[in-house]
């Protein structure tokens, strides 16, 4: 297979559109043919992603990459950054408005559930600069 | 193959659920049941090819069940979608039912079919 790049741009603070971007990115690896399982594992990561992205960072830029190996997103906001990784990490933990809540987000489950949908996962932070989350789910060990 | 297989069909014609979109999109089978409001638990854990009972109804709803593959959502408790969900729904071909009875019995009328 052939190396990919998908570029996704997300709104800030408009859910009615939060994945979109990841439903494209189903889509695209659904023809290139990776299994349902993979395609799962990556769309719902990258949701999880999405969202945070609309309810804490007023959008940001999804970089995919595809090749022999893996999948690799990074999605990179200007949003007012995390103060505590580790706490971030936690499950339950959630620093989300009450509106996101209602909406059956803000359950503090958004990077645990990217961390255990994908096989390698960081997260670079700082506050008041942005963050960046880069994921990548093999594609070599299925 | 299991001759009782149980498909999106079936909650309508046995179960009485009103079917909000499903003259415009394929049926599917249902393999399992599965409760949950949390959106992000939802995601996390609703097992692909399931009936996903909520009484969530807003237009992220589609977007998890979607992601999730779900097999269809089954709005409790007489939870109704508006028509932007609805729409929302056909373009990503996600089927949804609606029904007045809380959700667990509702998950419990799905899953006592799905034990023929």
């Amino acid at each position: 297979m052939p190396k990919l790049h998908f570029r996704y741009e997300v709104d800030g603070d408009d859910f009615t559109r939060a994945g979109e971007a990841s439903s494209k990115l189903k889509q695209s690896l659904k023809q290139l043919g990776l299994s349902p399982q993979l395609v799962r594992r990556a769309a719902i990561a990258m949701y999880e992603g999405e969202i945070n992205m609309v309810a804490h960072a007023d959008g940001g830029v999804i970089d995919v990459d595809i090749d022999t190996v893996a999948i690799t997103i990074v999605m990179k906001d200007t949003g007012k950054g995390i103060e505590d990784i580790g706490q971030a990490m936690k499950e339950g933990f959630s620093t989300a408005s009450e509106e996101v809540r209602q909406m059956g987000f803000g359950a503090g489950m958004g990077l645990p559930n990217m961390k255990k949908h994908s096989d390698y996962m960081k997260v670079d932070s700082e506050v008041g600069v942005g963050t960046t989350v880069t994921m990548k789910i093999s594609i070599a060990d299925e | 193959m299991s001759a009782a297989r149980f498909s999106t069909e079936d909650l309508a014609a046995s179960l009485g659920f009103t079917p909000l979109n499903q003259a415009r999109l394929p049926a599917r089978e249902i393999t399992s049941v599965y409760c949950g409001d949390l959106l992000s638990h939802v995601m996390g854990t609703a097992p692909e090819g399931s009936a996903w009972v909520t009484v969530m109804n807003n237009i992220n709803v589609i977007a998890v069940a979607s992601l999730a593959e779900v097999a269809c959502v089954i709005m409790a408790a007489g939870s109704r979608p508006n028509e932007d969900v609805i729409a929302r729904a056909d373009e990503q071909g996600v089927l949804l039912f609606s029904g007045a009875g809380q959700i667990f019995e509702t998950a419990f009328q799905v899953h006592e079919k799905l034990q023929l």
